[in-house]
């Protein structure tokens, strides 16, 4: 028995004395014999706090992160830089709780960031409503899904293989409970084939799901391929990455009724994949469902200004098994980031930040084009991240990139077979032009010792 | 607000229902006591109409300032016509719960489940108790 252990061998006796059983065996008599392991648990002994420490650290060792690599992985999450202030405001005791604010009079301060970050998104997507933030992107398309067959009472979802393939697959997963039937479309010169997409959508159809810029980095003609989904009376929902949005048309102007996404690249950094949040923006017609909580701004008795968790009664405290989302409520620190990041790059240099990714991947794209054994894997346009094809083992050729100290990008192959050849490479602000010059060489370095058969 | 009373040509259901029934069609609402419990009704979800709704089963939603309520059907039918003055004054659920602020019109496909309903006096007893 540890300290870390709260019940102790009298502690146990005694319960177990007040249920009239005279074993922990013989509690779990019920369970049929063949179910039952019938020996201990094979758990290897105990270790002191310090072993432990040392055993963990040297575990957390073997990691590699993105502040000891070069990294141009993206595929979804990117490493941007998170300015000091980020944690500065984050780290604040005030912030820390998870509680959701239902007590107003003492919660402004937590309401008031939920009211600002929403305004920002809202104008971002322009449109009209926002959620104080979701759990992570994925299950905020999900959510959207759920939403769109309440809105239609229709059950089929259309989805654009463009869409990130954890949504996607998320997606899937929700729609098993939610009775709903997912149809895909391919892409066609990276981006989704209109032609597909609009022979796919119906009358049945409860919307249309789309990604701009796709998973491989294509910006898509929201507005054009929405079209079918508008015809047919179908939601049309995009995802979107935010650092894009100051530079690309929102999807509030592209007839999107919801625009949501991953919010990580906003004041969050890549953390080993979480935790992170998603953002999700809709149309008032949509309000009512809309999953997640929203802070209202409001008056208090002498005419201050205030804010207030606005269609409170529709929250999941009243009514869970109609809950439109359980799992946001500890995002709120997390787009708490997101809100400080924005502040600090403000209004103009949200869109220079944007600007510079184009700039930068432009070049990036020109410089690894122009590599021996490596093409573009698609012509279309792209914001911050591009695709290409090596004319050798993908995997190969990554594992000798890393070890010069380059996560070189995102093997395609381990979610689209069809693109076994593809690697997707996405820069941020935080990738100079020496570090690109870096990444071409030794790219062709490495592709050109895979197609001599040079051993690594 | 309206005061509590309960017209005698209405049936009632225990989960606080009312049907006012002509023939093989019926108009659907909540009651007086539903209201006052729910507080400032400020949005109704109605169904489709040509939606099936089962007797006993939830058809729509009100939503209050205190809480979302799920409608149970008194009876089964087909919605034939939602009451659109509620989109805009969802209040006059509260103003006029057994006239004005009804909420369907239903084809019934089972009228005789009328018979399972209470009167004026039993739904009375049953909010006494």
């Amino acid at each position: 028995m540890t300290r870390y252990t709260s019940a102790t061998p009298d502690d146990r006796r005694e319960m177990l004395d007040a249920i009239g059983v005279s074993s922990v065996d013989e509690l779990f008599e019920q369970i049929p014999e063949a179910l039952r392991l019938g020996r201990p648990l094979a758990l290897p002994d105990g270790m002191g706090e310090a072993e432990v420490y040392e055993r963990l650290a040297a575990l957390a060792q073997r990691n590699a992160d993105a502040e000891e690599e070069v990294c141009f992985v993206g595929a979804g999450m990117y490493d941007h830089y998170v300015p000091a202030i980020v944690d500065a405001i984050t780290s604040r005791s005030e912030f820390l709780t998870p509680y959701t604010p239902y007590q107003p009079e003492i919660s402004q301060g937590g309401l008031q960031v939920m009211f600002e970050f929403q305004t920002a998104m809202s104008e971002l997507t322009a449109l009209p409503v926002s959620s104080a933030g979701l759990y992570e992107g994925p299950s905020s398309v999900a959510s959207a899904g759920y939403l769109a067959m309440g809105a239609t009472k229709r059950h089929k979802f259309v989805v654009s293989r463009g869409v990130h393939p954890h949504s996607r697959e998320t997606l899937r997963t929700y729609s098993i409970g939610y009775g709903a039937e997912v149809v895909e479309v391919g892409l066609e010169g990276g981006l989704t084939d209109a032609a597909a997409l609009a022979g796919a959508v119906d009358g049945e159809t409860a919307a249309v799901f789309l990604q701009s810029p796709n998973f491989l980095g294509a910006v898509e003609d929201v507005e054009a391929l929405g079209a079918a989904a508008k015809e047919h009376g179908a939601l049309l929902i995009v995802a979107c990455d935010p650092m894009t949005l100051g530079i690309l048309k929102p999807p509030g102007e592209c007839g999107a009724d919801i625009a949501l996404g991953e919010g990580q690249p906003l004041g969050n950094r890549l953390d080993f994949g979480g935790p992170s949040f998603g953002f999700f923006c809709a149309t008032e017609a949509q309000i009512r469902r809309m999953p997640g909580r929203i802070a209202g701004e409001t008056e208090d008795v002498d005419g201050r200004r205030g804010f207030v968790l606005a269609l409170q009664t529709r929250e999941q405290h009243i009514r869970r098994e109609k809950a439109t989302n359980n799992i946001c409520t500890a995002q709120a620190l997390n787009a708490l980031g997101a809100m400080v990041h924005l502040a600090w790059l403000g209004r103009e240099g949200f869109r220079e930040l944007g600007e510079l990714l184009v700039r930068r991947t432009a070049y990036a794209r020109e410089r690894l084009a122009a590599v021996g054994g490596v093409e573009l894997l698609h012509e279309a346009s792209v914001a911050r991240e591009f695709a290409v094809r090596l004319d050798a083992p993908v995997g190969r050729v990554l594992d000798r990139l890393a070890e010069r100290g380059i996560a070189a990008g995102y093997p395609l192959g381990r979610e689209y077979p069809e693109l076994e050849d593809g690697l997707l490479v996405a820069i941020t602000e935080r990738r100079t032009k020496a570090q690109i010059d870096e990444l071409a060489e030794a790219l062709a370095a490495a592709v050109a010792a895979e197609r001599e058969g040079v051993a690594a | 607000m309206s005061d509590a009373t309960y017209p005698e040509d209405l049936r009632y259901h225990e989960e606080h229902d009312w049907a006012r029934i002509e023939g093989d069609q019926a108009t659907f609402g909540i009651t007086w006591y539903a209201q006052d419990s729910l507080g400032e009704v400020v949005f109704f979800d109605p169904p489709e109409v040509g939606a099936e709704i089962q007797k006993d089963s939830s058809y729509a939603e009100v939503e209050s300032v205190k809480a979302v309520s799920d409608v149970i059907a008194p009876m089964s039918g087909e919605i034939l016509e939602v009451n659109d003055v509620l989109q805009d004054s969802p209040e006059r659920i509260n103003e006029d719960p057994h006239g004005e602020g009804w909420l369907v019109k239903v084809r019934l496909t089972s009228p005789e489940e009328a018979q399972q309903l209470l009167g004026v006096e039993e739904y009375r007893k049953l909010l006494d108790n």
